[in-house]
């Protein structure tokens, strides 16, 4: 069974409509990432899967008991409000130091649990935040723009360390991302979304669709090459359309 | 022992500080001090019509503080520029309790025992309500904690957690209403925001932890209360004001502190 099921899901947010028809879904071990430019309404869908927002059409369903590690885009920290980052990892469960101390080895910044949240820098502040997503033992990971802020180099480390984390737990993985370049070549499956869903499918599919063409422009293409690796494969030749676009079969035909 | 109002006093202070301190910080936390201010002027609202339909003044206080607390908070889910609309309302419901007890008639209210509080004059009865409602609300947030801190960090990752954050909204917003009930007598409806801010924010410049600067915030709120009581008697000054300018103090030794300590490991 899947772990978050979505059925043609609309959501709108102060009036207006920013996601129409949606239909999702996500199963236990996979890595979907989903891309769309600014103000595409990814951020509103990862929220609206997490049950922040509520749909005004269609169904989401979640599997019983399942738990999500969530790693925001960013979180604020009121200046008024200390926070180390061992306290930090006990929410919303408490952890024993032994524990706080393995995770934080495991993303790759051991030596940060007495410091402040506040005095670290972009790289550890995110890992910090996956490290409280792991101490989770999520079902799924939801990251969303985790490495906005990140150079890159940063970057392919963040999205190396989430692919050793999910070799390891065997976790579903769902990122959220305004580029390709870096984060599409693990995926199992990238949609391509603004408004409603534009294409999905393998990520050479969706790299090579005239939709995500059309919203990205070609300069990208080249720069995917940055972070290629063995997984670098078509696995689904069939790129799934929910939308009545005469692309449909030139996608396929592309795949093949 | 209680018979002796200067032991009331101190007594019904403490109860009030014990409360204030943790409730303060989080106060500080999300930005909610002019959510204080607007819900603490309200209580004059409440004053008046509990002397009007001759009922408690602390359940007239404390109703017309959760309805301002949950109209603010309504507002402030539908992302009203809040600034403008808490100063209207804060305000407005200060002004409109003032003119309803200049209506009232026969009654001859000494107002500024209201405004400024009056805590020599707890009786028996008032400590007793005070111990009593501070203690619920000092149990609703160790109950609530990591809830509360978790959604005070980000309501997304409490969603996250199956943490509602409506509901910790909702637990912040009744402990309000009822420290702002207890709290009348002790600092007056002006000054009650300042009791749950200024030990607050002096405690934040020693504090390292949540749990540490909650604490800390308890104990300033004490020292502040035992200390005001002592300057009201000692001067004839008006107790609550007093217990605020103790607190004020507080706040400026430990900033001087604070900023001393990071300049020196700065260098």
């Amino acid at each position: 069974m899947s772990l978050i099921t979505a059925n043609s899901v609309s959501v709108s947010y102060g009036g207006r409509r920013v996601l129409t028809g949606i239909d999702f879904q996500i199963d236990r071990g996979e890595i979907v990432t989903i891309v769309g430019p600014n103000g595409s309404g990814k951020t509103s869908f990862l929220r609206t899967l997490l049950g922040v927002v509520a749909p005004d059409k269609g169904r989401i369903t979640r599997a019983k008991g399942m738990r999500i590690g969530y790693v925001p885009q960013r979180l604020h920290l009121d200046p008024g409000l200390p926070m180390p980052v061992a306290r930090f990892l006990s929410l919303p469960t408490r952890q024993s130091p032994q524990e706080i101390a393995e995770v934080l080895g495991r993303v790759g910044v051991p030596d940060v649990a007495r410091q402040n949240m506040a005095t670290l820098s972009g790289g550890q502040f995110q890992r910090v935040l996956l490290a409280r997503a792991l101490l989770i033992r999520p079902d799924i990971l939801m990251l969303d723009e985790p490495t906005a802020g990140l150079d890159q180099p940063g970057v392919a480390a963040f999205y190396r360390l989430i692919e050793d984390v999910r070799r390891d737990l065997g976790c579903a993985v769902l990122s959220v991302s305004h580029d390709l370049h870096v984060v599409m070549s693990a995926s199992d499956r990238v949609i391509c979304i603004n408004g409603h869903i534009c294409c999905e499918g393998a990520p050479q599919v969706v790299r090579d669709a005239p939709e995500y063409r059309a919203l990205f422009g070609l300069g990208t293409g080249g720069a995917l090459a940055l972070y290629q690796h063995s997984h670098d494969h078509v696995h689904d030749e069939n790129c799934a359309h929910n939308d009545n676009h005469n692309h449909a079969k030139e996608h396929a035909d592309h795949a093949g | 022992m209680l018979d002796d109002f200067l032991m009331r006093a101190l007594l019904a202070g403490l109860a009030v500080a014990v409360a204030t301190g943790p409730l303060g910080c989080f106060v500080v936390w999300r930005r909610m001090a002019y959510f204080g201010d607007a819900t603490a002027h309200a209580a004059i609202l409440g004053v008046a019509l509990a002397l009007g339909f001759q009922i408690s003044i602390f359940i007239g206080t404390m109703v017309v503080a959760l309805i301002m607390a949950m109209v603010v908070a309504a507002l402030a889910g539908r992302g009203w520029a809040m600034d403008t609309t808490l100063g209207v309302l804060a305000h407005s419901a200060l002004a409109f309790g003032l003119v309803a007890v200049s209506f009232l008639p026969n009654v001859r209210v000494d107002l500024s025992a209201y405004l400024f509080g009056d805590i020599l004059a707890v009786s028996r009865f008032d400590l007793a309500v005070i111990a009593l409602g501070s203690a619920l609300v000092l149990g609703l947030i160790l109950w609530r904690w990591q809830g509360l801190l978790m959604s005070t960090l980000s309501e997304d990752l409490a969603q996250s957690a199956g943490i509602n954050p409506g509901r910790e909204r909702m637990v912040l917003t009744l402990a309000l209403a009822v420290v702002v009930a207890v709290a009348l007598k002790i600092v007056g409806a002006l000054l009650i925001a300042a009791l749950l801010i200024i030990p607050a924010a002096a405690a934040r410049n020693l504090a390292r932890s949540p749990e540490m600067m909650a604490l800390f915030a308890m104990a300033i709120g004490a020292v502040s209360v035992f200390g005001g009581l002592q300057l009201s008697l000692a001067q004839d000054t008006p107790s609550g004001p007093s217990i605020v300018v103790i607190a004020a103090m507080i706040f400026l030794a430990t900033t001087l502190g604070a900023t001393l300590v990071q300049n020196r490991s700065g260098r």
